[in-house]
């Protein structure tokens, strides 16, 4: 913000509702606001907003959540990393081979597979700090060195790249239900006992609710928000994130230690990326070489849709939220309303330009920003 | 959804017209049938296409309404989600690929015991499509296809290939090499390279291969996607013609390779087939009750340079 008035700025007061409209995730709410009218509008009797499709969209929109959480702290600290995606392929695969190839207790696969990857986070940073190459080069890097282990590995082990058999090792065990499980079943059966969600018509589970329960992907996805929100707003680490990527060298000046912060965020989406991986796993029981390709693109579109500057320094974890709420309803309410699938892509960049004139504009106006 | 096709249409006809290009709407039965068909396959894979006009076609000579969906990059995982949001939306029939057992059962099985009739095409097997509950299974088994090919091969005087894998991460892709390696009575080793989906790296990494392996007998592309590179790489090294070529699939290119001699024999699963018969069976099914005893094998059917015309005519499109 580079407004100087008269005065001195930091004790200027401003009003509340000009404080509410100075929010990076102004955008975020009006998008999701627009976009839900919208496919109210459009998409109301097709089953989008009925039990099932409700939970379609709510699972996906939670995927996007979890590592836009992860590349929106990033991002603020001035960072990219491109190789989100590979790192969920990576990480489902090596839980796959460790819980299943090798044959480990589920819960030590998961837990190694965590350190490897925040390992390979940490690996990120370092290079990128003390090389002072742009992170999107050194994680461009990182994006084809985890896909082709990704494809090699199993290649090598076991002679295919998809490697099933993970629900069943993962049966029993202590950690793997607090990724792939599901919670609230109750409150659903009463729910489908009352008539007010759908129950399964036919085979082993009818009569269940077609919706069983909350998976744990939508828990861990809000639980990140909270804790990124207020790591971000509330802590003085969060000042520091804002610092390192508003002007590294000012924060550095002023006492911040930047290349640790900036390692941190790098490990924290690494962790992001390993949460989505390992609650994909458990859910679906098997790990492809293919899971994950774009995703790394998925996050950044989400935070950028919630506000946030590709150039660091500005962004909130809640606009990061909406965004990929908003992300995940317009891609599943595309099909929902019946658009033909190989326009999908159109509509994205359609909104991802529209969202991001939009906030530039708003901020602009609202802060007298050039 | 046909309120919102006509409120979409007149608030933005502009916008709105191209999109509703695939959507065939009934009219004349008085019942409005939908049928949605779910791929595993990424955009860029132009084999589909015959998949997307042979499901056009049936929707319009059966009068019911009839969609194509598939994940973008091809991401299993994403399709799952897409298998649930059909589902979410009720229609009469899902016709899905059944790529990783993993993944999609649980979803088609849920899909299938909220009242969807389901029938799996393509990717898959007999015995999975039985066991998810869906009516039938209509493609080609994979394994089989590759092993028939091998023992043709071996008639042939083949005894090493090189297996040309574009999509090395999908399993039914793997068993057709071994298929194959098994029908020639040999090992597939290191036989099988992965070789990525861009045309020029495919083309750069047969050329290595065979340049460092010169003694190779056969070469086995699994589709389009790495068979017109590889004829590219042939051209251009010079063994067209004298390699022994077979391949998976068809597309204009191959056919034409067929005609000139330099493939052997393509393997035509008749994908046409896999989206047209499911939607025939389905409306038969839901309008008068009729349902075929056994699964529908769409191949596996080998093309070779006798009987060309008609494969010519209509490579791409419906062959």
């Amino acid at each position: 913000m580079s407004d100087v008035s008269n005065g001195d700025e930091r004790i200027k007061t401003t009003s509340k509702f000009r404080q509410a409209l100075m929010r990076p995730e102004l955008g975020g709410m009006v998008g999701t606001v627009a976009v839900f009218v919208f496919f109210g509008l459009f998409a109301f009797d097709s089953g989008m907003f009925n039990s099932q499709g409700v939970m379609n969209w709510s699972v996906v929109s939670a995927q996007f959540m979890i590592i836009a959480v992860g590349a929106c702290l990033l991002m603020i600290a001035g960072e990219f990393d491109l190789s989100v995606g590979s790192m969920i392929g990576f990480a489902g695969m090596m839980i796959a081979i460790f819980g299943v190839t090798l044959g480990w207790p589920m819960w030590i696969a998961i837990l190694i597979t965590f350190v490897i990857c925040v390992a390979f986070g940490a690996l990120n940073g370092y290079i990128v700090v003390t090389t002072g190459l742009p992170s999107f080069i050194v994680t461009l890097a990182t994006l084809f060195i985890l896909r082709g282990f990704t494809i090699f590995i199993p290649q090598t082990l076991e002679r295919k790249t998809i490697i099933g058999g993970i629900r069943e090792a993962a049966e029993g065990d202590w950690l793997a239900p607090i990724f792939g499980g599901e919670i609230g079943e109750p409150i659903f059966v009463w729910l489908g006992d009352r008539g007010i969600i759908n129950v399964f018509e036919r085979g082993n589970r009818a009569g269940e609710p077609v919706v069983n329960g909350i998976p744990m992907l939508i828990v861990w996805a809000l639980g990140l928000v909270i804790i990124g929100h207020f790591l971000l707003t509330r802590t003085r680490f969060g000042n520091w994130v804002f610092a390192a990527g508003g002007d590294a060298d000012a924060a550095r000046n002023a006492g911040v230690p930047v290349n640790a912060v900036k390692i941190k965020m790098f490990m924290f989406t690494a962790f992001c990326a390993t949460v989505f991986a390992v609650c994909q796993v458990m859910e679906f029981g098997s790990a492809g070489a293919d899971r994950g390709i774009l995703k790394e693109f998925e996050a950044i579109i989400a935070v950028v849709i919630g506000g946030a500057l590709l150039t660091g320094g500005y962004g909130s974890v809640i606009g990061a939220a909406l965004g990929a709420l908003i992300f995940g309803v317009v891609q599943q309410g595309l099909f929902f309303a019946n658009v033909e699938s190989s326009l999908f892509r159109v509509f994205l960049g359609v909104i991802l330009l529209a969202a991001v004139i939009l906030n530039t504009y708003i901020r602009r106006t609202i802060t007298g920003e050039r | 959804m046909k309120f919102s096709k006509a409120t979409l249409f007149a608030t933005a006809a502009i916008f709105a017209a191209p999109f509703m290009a695939t959507t065939v709407i009934a009219d004349g039965h008085g019942d409005d049938l939908t049928y949605i068909l779910v791929s595993h396959a990424p955009d860029s894979d132009s084999w589909w296409n015959t998949v997307k006009n042979g499901i056009a076609l049936a929707g319009e000579q059966m009068d019911v309404n009839v969609e194509y969906r598939n994940p973008p990059t091809g991401d299993l995982a994403d399709m799952a989600r897409i298998i649930e949001q059909a589902a979410a939306s009720q229609p009469n029939g899902i016709i899905t690929t059944l790529a990783d057992y993993d993944v999609l059962s649980g979803p088609i099985r849920a899909a299938v015991d909220s009242g969807v009739d389901v029938i799996i095409m393509n990717s898959g097997s007999p015995a999975q499509a039985r066991e998810v509950g869906a009516l039938m299974y209509v493609g080609q088994p994979e394994y089989d296809a590759g092993f028939a090919a091998g023992q043709r091969a071996s008639d042939d005087g083949v005894g090493s290939f090189l297996c040309v894998n574009h999509y090395i991460s999908s399993p039914s892709s793997t068993e057709r090499c071994q298929g194959f390696a098994d029908g020639l009575g040999i090992e597939l080793g290191n036989q099988m390279i992965d070789s990525g989906q861009d045309p020029s790296e495919i083309k750069n990494r047969v050329m290595a291969y065979l340049s460092a392996n010169p003694e190779t007998d056969a070469i086995l592309t699994l589709g389009p996607t790495s068979a017109d590179p590889t004829l590219l790489a042939l051209d251009e090294n010079g063994m067209a013609g004298d390699i022994y070529f077979g391949t998976f699939d068809l597309g204009e290119n191959i056919v034409s390779g067929i005609k000139a001699g330099t493939i052997e024999w393509g393997i035509d699963q008749q994908p046409f087939l896999q989206a047209y018969l499911p939607v025939v069976v389905m409306a038969n099914y839901h309008r008068f009750g009729v349902l075929p005893g056994n699964n529908i094998n769409s191949g596996p059917g080998f093309v070779t340079a006798d009987g060309l015309e008609l494969v010519e005519k209509f490579a791409g499109e419906y062959r």
